[in-house]
């Protein structure tokens, strides 16, 4: 049970580190399905949070 | 669990680290295992978070479980998200963990493996997972607000200009020495060149396969992308010993620079999408199994340090840099100690996923610990290779001499033996064409980990391919801050620029993108250029220079922390902020003066430059001695600037503090109203 429990949360915390549940929410919050221009109008709208993220030293 | 079980068990922990900690510190004269490092470091982590950060979250921060958190209150399904504590962790802990920890510990190793370690975990212990902890809850106090608009609101309006100043002068030391770290790293090296050469079309074909074949798959993309890399990296062996690809891969560190320096320009006015978050993704995906890894490695093959407890490079005389244990060890390693950068993380995106106030410990605490240990793990990397192989790889030829024979033979009058041929074989064996004057810490980095990675998996006959998987996880790593920070240095300049003219300010418009670009890489490609010039490696100046602007950072956030816990009516608990901040100014201020005016040439920037001035009249080139010394006064301004910055910014805040404690100012925080959480249940 712990197991699947730790494997549930290192796939969640994959998810988030990828961006894929950040996309999962934009496609409920906008009621729509993945599709090529529902991906780009994501990258769009995170494009500017994503690019003014600075990458630690 | 019975309270004397409880007892017993903290009690053993702590004898277990005192045990270590002995071992470490006491042994002379022989090699110890590096578990005891591991072990040391465990016991301390496990002692300070269970015990001193439930002190900072009982007594001085007073959590609050049943307040609701920003991601709660204004969650938006975009930044602010109530996201699991773990996921958070992950998250923040891959967005804290960059080159730093793998290089300052590996530079820190010419004093031997005592300082650096015991800095390392005292540091991180009373100093870096404080800071992270009370930075990230102040920020979720206050609807995830940034470390510069706290400081404007908590301190003054000139706290929040200096805090915007010294972040953009940090961000432009710390790119210029990134980007040199790379450079000494792949110079000479074909199979590194091209390795890293080919994660451009790598990330290129990421993005697009990312955006027209499979949109948001960005795990399965990123496995694709690692397999491309790693294909690359075999190749790699390949094109080095092929006379044409290997003549056309192998550069020199100014034809390096020059293409780093384009490519940083590239990357900061290309499309996100196209570019840096592929490579980004693609660089956590690297960065997280090769941490993993390491891990597993050091564990499984448990080697022995060959490095001395102290080496005679504590008088200050060391070829790697030149500086005393005090403060240059402290400065040295700053980010698996303490990094002012992290405040910037603590304040950034991760207070706007917390879900419960409750949960900043394990995030803010927690993942600085983590973030420790790699920092210990790359102290064991540098230390487990013969001392002689580690000072061939990290001495600048201008200390050493360039010649292999007189570089070994240097070494080997310094008490550590190395022989000529070792390095030629050894260079050898892992691809290199040579090893000598490879400074900056990557390489003598990659040359420890391959080792104890070919111990565990494949033996000596896969020395030269983990050896190069390093290379290009460094590279990869430093090229991601160098993309990532090139585009937040030019936002920042784009917001300044848009106070005075608006169209300047528009993040979207051409002009303004590429002329601000355009000024951001020039400064970070003033220090690589004038890195790569530097006749000492560059490391020597720069390394330093980068350490005092990311903890005179620290002493920002700690400044503010500080003012913030006075306001809140915690005098008494002041130390746990003060303490480090003192200590920070001593060393900051500290390196920042022997820097500037120490007399010895090789510390002091002037001193250096008085030198070199005497020279003139006797050089062959004098244009070139007038560079050097420009480059010195240079950055020496750059010290004192930054200096004269930060102590104005303590000197806001103390008189701030003298207000609030002689009750001529209401001790008022700017939090946001408390507002009881929807989610009370959950608790307990």
């Amino acid at each position: 049970m712990r197991i699947r429990m730790f494997f549930r949360i290192l796939r969640a915390a994959i998810s988030e580190i990828f961006d894929e549940s950040a996309y999962a929410r934009f496609l409920a919050r906008r009621g729509t399905v993945s599709s090529v221009a529902a991906y780009a109008e994501f990258q769009r709208e995170t494009e500017q949070v994503r690019a003014r993220k600075p990458r630690c030293c | 669990m019975s309270k004397i079980v409880h007892v017993l068990i903290w009690s053993a922990v702590a004898a277990a680290g005192a045990l270590s900690i002995a071992v470490i510190a006491l042994r002379r004269g022989e090699s110890i295992s590096a578990m005891w490092l591991v072990v040391a470091a465990a016991c301390c982590y496990s002692l300070g978070y269970r015990f001193y950060s439930k002190f900072l979250a009982t007594k001085v921060l007073v959590l609050e479980p049943m307040r609701a958190t920003p991601a709660e209150r204004l969650e938006n399904g975009r930044d602010f998200v109530r996201t699991n504590k773990w996921v958070v962790f992950g998250h923040h802990f891959a967005a804290i963990a960059g080159p730093g920890p793998l290089v300052g510990p590996v530079l820190a190793a010419q004093f031997g493996y005592l300082p650096g370690t015991l800095w390392i975990l005292a540091g991180a212990v009373f100093g870096g997972c404080v800071q992270d902890f009370v930075i990230l809850l102040f920020s979720v106090r206050r609807d995830g607000k940034s470390l510069t608009e706290m400081a404007r609101e908590e301190i003054g309006k000139v706290g929040g200009f200096i805090a915007y100043v010294s972040i953009l002068g940090i961000i432009v030391i710390l790119l210029g020495v990134a980007a040199l770290i790379v450079v000494n790293a792949l110079k000479g090296s074909p199979w590194g060149a091209f390795t890293i050469a080919m994660t451009i079309p790598i990330a290129l074909l990421m993005g697009l396969y990312l955006r027209r074949i499979r949109p948001g798959k960005v795990l399965e993309t990123s496995i694709l992308g690692f397999a491309l890399v790693m294909l690359a990296i075999v190749s790699g062996q390949w094109v080095s010993q092929s006379p044409t690809w290997g003549h056309w891969f192998t550069f020199t560190a100014p034809t390096l620079a020059i293409v780093i320096i384009i490519y940083g320009f590239a990357a900061s006015a290309l499309p996100v999408w196209l570019l840096l978050a592929p490579r980004d993704y693609l660089s956590t995906f690297v960065k997280l199994g090769v941490i993993s890894l390491l891990a597993a490695g050091i564990l499984l093959v448990h080697p022995q340090l060959r490095m001395p407890a102290l080496t005679r490079f504590i008088d200050g005389t060391g070829p790697v840099f030149a500086g005393n244990i005090f403060p240059f060890a402290f400065l040295t390693i700053a980010c698996g100690a303490i990094s002012g950068f992290h405040s910037l993380i603590s304040s950034g995106t991760t207070p706007k996923l917390i879900a419960r106030e409750t949960e900043t410990r394990l995030v803010g605490y927690g993942a600085m610990m983590a973030e420790s240990l790699v920092a210990i793990m790359a102290m064991i990397a540098a230390c487990t290779m013969q001392p002689g192989v580690y000072f061939a790889i990290n001495s600048p030829a201008g200390i050493v001499g360039a010649a292999p024979e007189a570089a070994a033979s240097t070494i080997s009058n310094w008490g550590f033996p190395v022989l000529a041929t070792d390095m030629a074989a050894l260079a050898h064996s892992v691809g290199e064409q040579t090893l000598y004057n490879r400074t900056g810490g990557a390489p003598a980095f990659a040359v420890g980990m391959a080792q104890i990675f070919s111990r565990s998996l494949g033996g000596d006959a896969v020395l030269a391919i983990w050896y190069h998987f390093a290379i290009m996880f460094e590279a990869l790593f430093i090229l991601t801050v160098l993309d990532a920070g090139t585009r937040v240095g030019r936002f920042m300049v784009q917001d300044a620029l848009g106070h005075w003219w608006k169209p300047l300010g528009r993040t979207s418009w051409y002009p303004s993108i590429l002329s601000t670009s355009a000024l951001i890489v020039a400064a970070w490609g003033y220090f690589l250029w004038q890195g790569v010039k530097d006749p000492l490696g560059g490391i020597n100046s720069l390394w330093p220079l980068f350490g005092i602007a990311n903890q005179l950072l620290s002493i920002v956030a700690l400044c503010v922390a500080t003012t913030i816990l006075l306001k809140m009516g915690k005098a008494r608990y002041v130390l746990v902020t003060l303490a480090p901040l003192c200590a920070l100014v001593g060393v900051t201020f500290t390196a920042s003066w022997h820097k500037i005016f120490d007399p010895n040439p090789r510390i002091g920037f002037l001193a250096h430059a008085r030198q070199l001035l005497s020279q003139m009249a006797t050089a062959p080139k004098p244009g070139d001695l007038t560079k050097f010394i420009f480059n010195d006064r240079t950055d020496a301004a750059v010290a004192g600037f930054l200096v004269c910055l930060v102590s104005l910014i303590l000197l806001e805040s103390i008189l701030e503090w003298a207000r609030v404690l002689s009750g001529r100012k209401a001790a008022r925080v700017k939090e946001s109203p408390f507002v009881p959480t929807r989610f009370a249940a959950e608790e307990g």
